[in-house]
């Protein structure tokens, strides 16, 4: 035997733009490495999740209207006092207020949910206050912290539906909405850093393509399908800019992304050999990727008169006449053909065929999809911070989702509701789990063992503290100015100005498949930034039209003024002991100004402005 | 407007006040803060051990590097050479070739992961990417080790040099690579405005404020890390040590020594006009650093991923970068009296292909690659283990990343019986308790 170790993963040309991006939950697998295909049962953190037993059908449709819960609950309450460890729930799961059309599904949500506690015994953490929830509602949904005045009329508001009011105003009237989300997927589809010289790919057209869909609320299989086969020039048809993007290699990184991001499978392994721990065989990675086969990059040239040089302005994607196998290389050199084929649906492999259309209908089609499956676990993830699986985007027999049952019920509903996005986060932020604190419930000592960040399988019994994105902090520092109210320029213009900034934070991988890291999440460049940087010092301004000119301008006392710079920045109300600290600094100041200024540095720096809890 | 000199206390600079007012946030007591001081930072540094990592980004291929297989269709267009080791390597590195009497090479790699983000998992940490734990980067196993052993060390005792390395894992942020490029500028580490000491004082009070109060309120890790970073950028920002990443500021004959001139000095022109390779520039960093007393430092070089024109690219562009900075680092260390407290380590994600394929290119390849690893009291001039003659098995013992970076352990003087616990509990053995090569601290 010549080989003393037995070899695994060696692999040629291994595609994947893995780690498009990396600032949040949505990219999670990222830096992170692509933990392609890696099967790991490790019996401590393994789910014990009454989901994952009520996971047939039969229990889903029982509990649909809610009129199993009590059972349900009783049984396993009984279950888990047997084995010592029994805990006692609120009879009633925490109401948004929310009367809608899903009441049902959300109570669904709820059960599954509670279910988790119980079968580990995790005692929940309490409901968040107004103040909590306000601020983490939209840095999840618009993207940023809410304003001062926002923070103001939410708190005092009566209105026991609030919440629900909220979660459907961020959603219906607010472009915050649109304007994450096309951040968000802008950065998943092409990445963060600038396209590669010489490409032609041209952001711009994508956000607006992306801006539009989101706008007018369009289906995300309809998404998926103009994106999957996107035709023309990306400058006028957005949407082609994600495949051009990726291209190159013979498609193999378009093959790898979509599945990746579209379907959530990680394939790239397959490209070489059959995966090891799923059903993935080579062949389909070939299969998959003949697809990609007649989509061609025409770039543009244009001469620039000013360096007397052809500049490429931008791309053409062309369907050709690709038709027919193409070829593949077996471990063992045997070449083989392989013809365009996805979930066992063979296409005809004639030129006249327009395979990426096919593609696109293939994997849409059906009450529950690939695409919704996938859709579902990445919208969770980006709310809880965790996803059904981890990564998000590595579904499969490989790594079973923690509360399938839950899945499979949203998946399919996301479905009947044409995938309809919005409606995916209204069930999400009306959940019990989502209103619940990011504190701990420390009475119950085992609620330590809810902890994703040291490896648990998350019951959702606590929300996740998540670091804000590169993204959520500019805008919010950009809330914390004021600047937003003076609507300074285009949508273009101030997305143009976000991106130079976000550059500081990005790095290329020295590979040919794209891959970016970032220096962000929360190393000691970040904090340079936030302590030294340009953007913190524009918002410590007391010029006219800035927030602190507001504030240090209005009637009231100090402690009123202290109390409105908390909320603009922390979205709460100063504790007792809080405004007697920052009034006895003040007292002592010769310049009050420059201590409402230290003050309102001390509130962006923290910890507790930065981590979106 | 107050003078801020008027609020030091005699004898005290402003920076030490400043870091005085850090350190109080973090309730350091005074008296430790004062030993703190008093350090004689020059007597502490003498005999410190210090580990440079030369990160290949994207997978270099060994086999036209340190393992040359002229007899083998395998073997390309390079022909070997004979080194100051008892060890041929290509004839692209005659520059190393002279220095080879100090490093090693260990040709008989075998590490399973040939997928780009899973070999750079598996290399930096020694273990294979796993769903329920990140691992830390050896190089935050360091900054653990002995970085927080270093009272007199101001800046981050792990640094990454033109690349981002991987992150710090179970080990947290405070072990995190400090991420700089290799012209030195740290951004935003200088205060925009002038800022007196009385409210620097007050921002760094009310700040830790909020922050101990978020601390405590039962919200997991995150918060703690952030005030441990802010600490740490903190000291950063008043440190003297910051003179470090100044690499602008050495002679012109120690950054020729380090980038050579003419075409290879500006990277072959990957750079723009008169920039110098910011590989060799980040080498040379990468010694400033050490003096200054940073335990772990890595320096990426990019751009191995050669799927096609291997030998043309290796020729003209890479390996003249990387053979003039190999040579003038070791050159460097060992003028200085430093190499043998410093291991040198150069390994990529993973090798690539023995066979070359239609584009003349050579594709991933776990198998059969080599690292190379010297200084820090090791063995130099040696090959350890060896592949069969078409360079696509291995004939010795293989080794793993685990086996290195035991070997760097044993260089720096961190037992191998060292046993790290994950954040859910588990026992991590050092190097994933790989064993150091005995052919070389023999």
């Amino acid at each position: 035997m010549k080989r003393p170790v037995k070899q695994r993963h060696e692999a040629r040309r291994v595609g994947l733009l893995g780690s498009v991006a990396t600032f949040g939950i949505w990219s999670l697998p990222v830096l992170v490495f692509s933990l392609v295909g890696f099967l790991c049962v490790d019996v401590r953190s393994a789910p014990k999740t009454g989901a994952a037993k009520s996971g047939s059908k039969s229990a889903a449709a029982k509990n649909a209207d809610g009129s199993g819960d009590a059972a349900t609950e009783a049984a396993a309450a009984k279950e888990s006092a047997d084995s010592g460890a029994a805990i006692k729930l609120p009879e009633q799961a925490y109401s948004t207020g929310y009367n809608g059309s899903y009441v049902d599904l959300i109570k669904f949500i709820n059960t599954q949910v509670r279910q988790g506690w119980i079968d580990n015994a995790i005692r929940p953490a309490e409901p968040a206050d107004d103040a909590e929830w306000v601020r983490r509602v939209h840095l999840d949904i618009v993207g940023h912290i809410p304003d001062l005045e926002t923070v103001q009329k939410f708190l005092a508001d009566k209105d026991k539906a609030k919440r629900a009011k909220l979660i459907d105003k961020l959603l219906d009237e607010d472009e915050g909405y649109v304007r994450n989300f096309t951040t968000i997927w802008t950065n998943n589809l092409i990445g963060r850093g600038p396209p590669p010289n010489m490409s032609g790919i041209l952001r711009a057209p994508l956000q607006k393509f992306l801006r539009e869909s989101f706008g007018k609320n369009r289906g995300w299989n309809e998404i998926v399908t103009d994106l999957l086969t996107a035709e023309g020039s990306n400058a006028t048809n957005g949407a082609a800019n994600f495949l051009l993007s990726h291209l190159n290699e013979g498609a193999v990184p378009a093959t790898a992304i979509s599945a990746r991001l579209f379907m959530g499978m990680q394939v790239q392994c397959t490209q070489c050999h059959n995966h090891p721990f799923n059903e993935w065989k080579q062949n389909a990675f070939w299969e998959f990727n003949s697809f990609f086969k007649q989509a061609r990059a025409e770039r543009v040239s244009q001469y620039n008169e000013k360096t007397g040089r052809m500049d490429v302005v931008s791309s053409n994607l062309v369907r050709s006449e690709f038709g027919g196998g193409l070829f593949f290389e077996r471990r063992n050199g045997v070449m083989e053909v392989a013809f365009p084929k996805v979930n066992g649906t063979d296409v005809n492999p004639d030129p006249a065929t327009d395979r990426r259309k096919e593609l696109a209908a293939i994997i849409t089609a059906g009450e529950k999809t690939q695409v919704s499956d996938a859709m579902v676990n990445r919208m969770w993830g980006h709310f809880f911070g965790y996803g059904f699986t981890k990564p998000i985007d590595d579904m499969g027999p490989h790594n079973l989702p923690s509360n399938p049952a839950l899945l499979e019920r949203l998946s399919h509903e996301f479905v009947t509701a044409k995938y309809d996005l919005r409606q995916l986060i209204r069930w999400i932020c009306n959940s019990e789990a989502y209103n619940l604190t990011s504190r701990a419930n420390v009475k119950n000592p085992k609620t330590k063992q809810d902890n994703p960040a040291g490896g648990d399988v998350p019951v959702f019994s606590h929300v996740y503290l998540k670091s804000m994105t590169a993204e959520q902090l500019y805008d919010s520092l950009i809330v914390a100015t004021n600047a937003h109210k003076s609507g300074s320029g285009s949508w273009e213009k101030a997305e143009a100005t976000r991106q130079r900034w976000m550059q500081q934070f990005v790095q290329a991988f020295g590979t040919d498949e794209n891959d970016e890291s970032t220096s962000f999440d929360g190393t000691i460049p970040q904090a340079l930034m936030m302590m030294n940087g340009e953007l913190v010092q524009n918002a410590l301004s007391d010029a006219k039209g800035t927030l602190l000119y507001d504030v240090l301008n209005e009637k009231g006392n100090p402690t009123e003024k202290v109390k409105h710079l908390y909320m603009a920045t922390l979205s709460r109300a100063p504790s007792p002991r809080e405004i007697k600290t920052a009034t006895s600094i003040l007292k002592n100041a010769t310049s009050p100004v420059e201590a409402f200024q230290d003050l309102y540095w001390a509130l962006m720096n923290s910890n507790e402005f930065i981590l979106n809890h | 407007m107050l003078n801020s000199s008027l609020q030091l206390p005699s004898g005290m600079s402003r920076r030490h006040f400043i870091q005085h007012m850090a350190m109080s946030a973090a309730t350091i007591p005074g008296l430790q803060f004062l030993n703190h001081l008093s350090a004689n930072a020059a007597e502490v540094r003498k005999n410190q051990k210090a580990c440079i990592l030369l990160w290949m980004s994207g997978g270099p291929p060994t086999i036209d590097i340190w393992d040359l297989k002229p007899e083998s269709k395998n073997g390309g267009e390079f022909k070997p050479v004979s080194t100051s080791g008892d060890l041929q390597i290509s004839e692209h590195m005659p520059k190393t070739a002279t220095m080879m009497k100090h490093l090693s090479v260990v040709r008989s790699m075998s590490t399973r992961e040939a997928d780009h983000n899973r070999g750079r998992y598996y290399m930096h940490t020694g273990y294979i990417p796993n769903p329920t734990v990140v691992h830390p980067t050896f190089g935050s196993v360091v900054s653990y080790e002995l970085g927080t052993k270093r009272k007199e060390l101001e800046i981050p005792s792990f640094v990454s040099i033109g690349g981002p390395s991987m992150g710090p894992g179970f080990m947290g942020m405070m072990h995190s690579p400090f991420q700089v490029d290799s012209n030195g500028d740290i951004r935003n580490a200088g205060m925009k405005e002038k800022l007196s000491d009385v409210r620097f004082e007050q921002r760094q009070t009310m700040l830790a404020a909020i922050e101990n109060d978020f601390i405590k309120s039962d919200r997991g890790q995150m918060p703690q890390d952030h005030k441990d970073v802010y600490k740490k950028a903190t000291h950063l920002m008043t440190s003297k040590q910051m003179q470090a990443f100044k690499v602008a500021e050495e002679k012109p004959e120690t950054i020729e020594m380090y980038c050579g001139t003419g075409a290879n000095a500006a990277g072959a022109g990957r750079m723009g006009m008169g920039a110098r390779n910011p590989f060799g520039m980040g080498c040379l960093m990468a010694r400033r650093l050490v003096e200054a007393g940073v335990p772990f430092i890595e320096v990426d070089l990019g751009g191995w991923d050669l799927h096609t024109q291997v030998f043309n690219t290796l020729k003209n562009q890479r390996l003249p970068v990387l053979d003039q900075a190999i040579a003038g680092l070791t050159a460097d260390l060992e003028q200085r009296g430093l190499l043998k407290d410093t291991t040198i380590v150069w390994m990529g994600e993973f090798g690539r292909t023995p066979r070359i394929n239609q584009d003349v290119g050579r594709d991933h390849w776990a198998t059969t690659w080599s690292n190379m690893i010297g200084g820090g009291g090791l063995k130099g001039g040696v090959a350890v283990g060896q592949t069969d003659k078409d360079g696509t098995s291995c004939e010795s013992q293989a080794y793993l990343p685990g086996d290195i970076w035991a070997t760097v352990a044993h260089a720096m003087g961190i037992p191998l019986d060292t046993v790290h616990t994950s954040k859910n509990g588990r026992p991590m053995k050092i190097a994933n308790g790989g064993t150091a090569i005995k052919e070389l601290i023999g």
